[in-house]
């Protein structure tokens, strides 16, 4: 006997996702997913970007071990929670309300959560964010939005870091630029060195104003 | 490896069915992958067979329906097949826009007993 099922895998964690949304606007704060490869710059990116922005900011770490990440923000004054996934290669919406337990956030903070360095399972994977940010350093080279189209599809903005490196290694923007822009069309990018500052304003600038928006509309 | 995760959510919905429909074991399971889900199909078969080993599923035959990345021209008004090189039209070689086919993952159908 055949029994039809046509159910996309992929639902399952959708659901999984929208509750973790619910929890979210319960609370009253503004989730963002970072994502980027190992070293792209996730943390150094968190810690310049803090600073710049009017609301309060904490952090969810996810590595798959130690608390380099957590201990480094915290010393800074950056509340943050580090989930160890023990090898795991991405995080999983029950993880991150799991997390939340370690925390006492105030209305209207930034949650950014810093998922594990992967450019690949952590695209299938929604946290229940809103916004969603992918993150590509100037040494990994152009060719990341063709070999890793998915993590491009579902972002709000790319951040291109460590701009400053790019008379050093062969980077040919307008080809990382264009394949970002056939598959999402009017993602804005930003070029930003978390080294030098360069470019770290237009980007905070553009977060605030997409967290004001977001809080406005409940 | 991410395979793992995504291979026991699927394990457990074709077993939730199963159950459902009172089956005793399954046979087949119809799974459609799309080329960029991400998803390797290999890994899925592999953790497949760790898992399903003390169910009703242990032995079933994975049956994978492979669907390829589409791209659509805007200049040319074409429809053609992602190469692995980039995004570019094979006729004007302008940019292309990907369409929703691709990124697929999902249980189509099983066959149970």
């Amino acid at each position: 006997m055949e029994i039809n099922i046509s159910r996309d895998l992929f639902d399952h964690e959708a659901e999984l996702a929208v509750a973790n949304r619910k929890l979210f606007q319960k609370m009253g704060i503004i989730v963002l997913n970072l994502l980027a490869g190992p070293g792209a710059g996730k943390t150094s990116m968190i810690r310049s970007t803090a600073p710049l922005l009017k609301q309060p900011v904490a952090v969810i770490e996810g590595d798959p071990a130690s608390s380099i990440d957590t201990d480094l923000l915290n010393s800074l004054g950056i509340p943050a929670v580090q989930i160890n996934t023990e090898g795991g290669c991405h995080l999983e919406a029950p993880m991150v309300s799991k997390a939340l337990d370690e925390f006492k956030l105030e209305p209207n903070t930034l949650l950014i959560i810093e998922n594990v360095g992967n450019l690949i399972c952590t695209a299938g994977f929604p946290l229940g964010e809103s916004i969603r940010v992918v993150m590509v350093g100037v040494s990994e080279g152009d060719d990341k939005p063709y070999k890793y189209p998915d993590i491009f599809q579902g972002a709000d903005a790319v951040i291109l870091n460590k701009i400053d490196l790019q008379p050093y290694v062969d980077f040919n923007r307008e080809r990382f630029q264009e394949g970002v822009r056939t598959l999402r069309p009017g993602l804005p990018i930003f070029e930003v060195s978390c080294r030098t500052g360069r470019g770290l304003s237009e980007w905070s600038q553009w977060l605030e104003r997409t967290i004001i928006s977001l809080l406005k509309e409940g | 490896m991410h395979e793992l995760a995504l291979t026991e959510k699927m394990l457990r919905l074709v077993l939730t069915e199963a159950e459902r429909h009172q089956a005793e074991k399954i046979t087949k399971i119809k799974i459609c992958l799309g080329e960029l889900s991400g998803i390797i199909k290999d890994c899925v078969a592999y953790y497949f067979q760790l898992s399903a080993r003390d169910t009703i599923a242990a032995g079933a035959e994975l049956e994978f329906g492979l669907s390829t990345a589409k791209l659509f021209c805007p200049d040319c008004k074409l429809e053609f097949e992602k190469t692995p090189r980039d995004f570019n039209c094979p006729v004007c070689g302008g940019l292309s826009r990907l369409t929703g086919s691709g990124r697929e993952w999902f249980v189509e159908s099983i066959e149970v007993e």
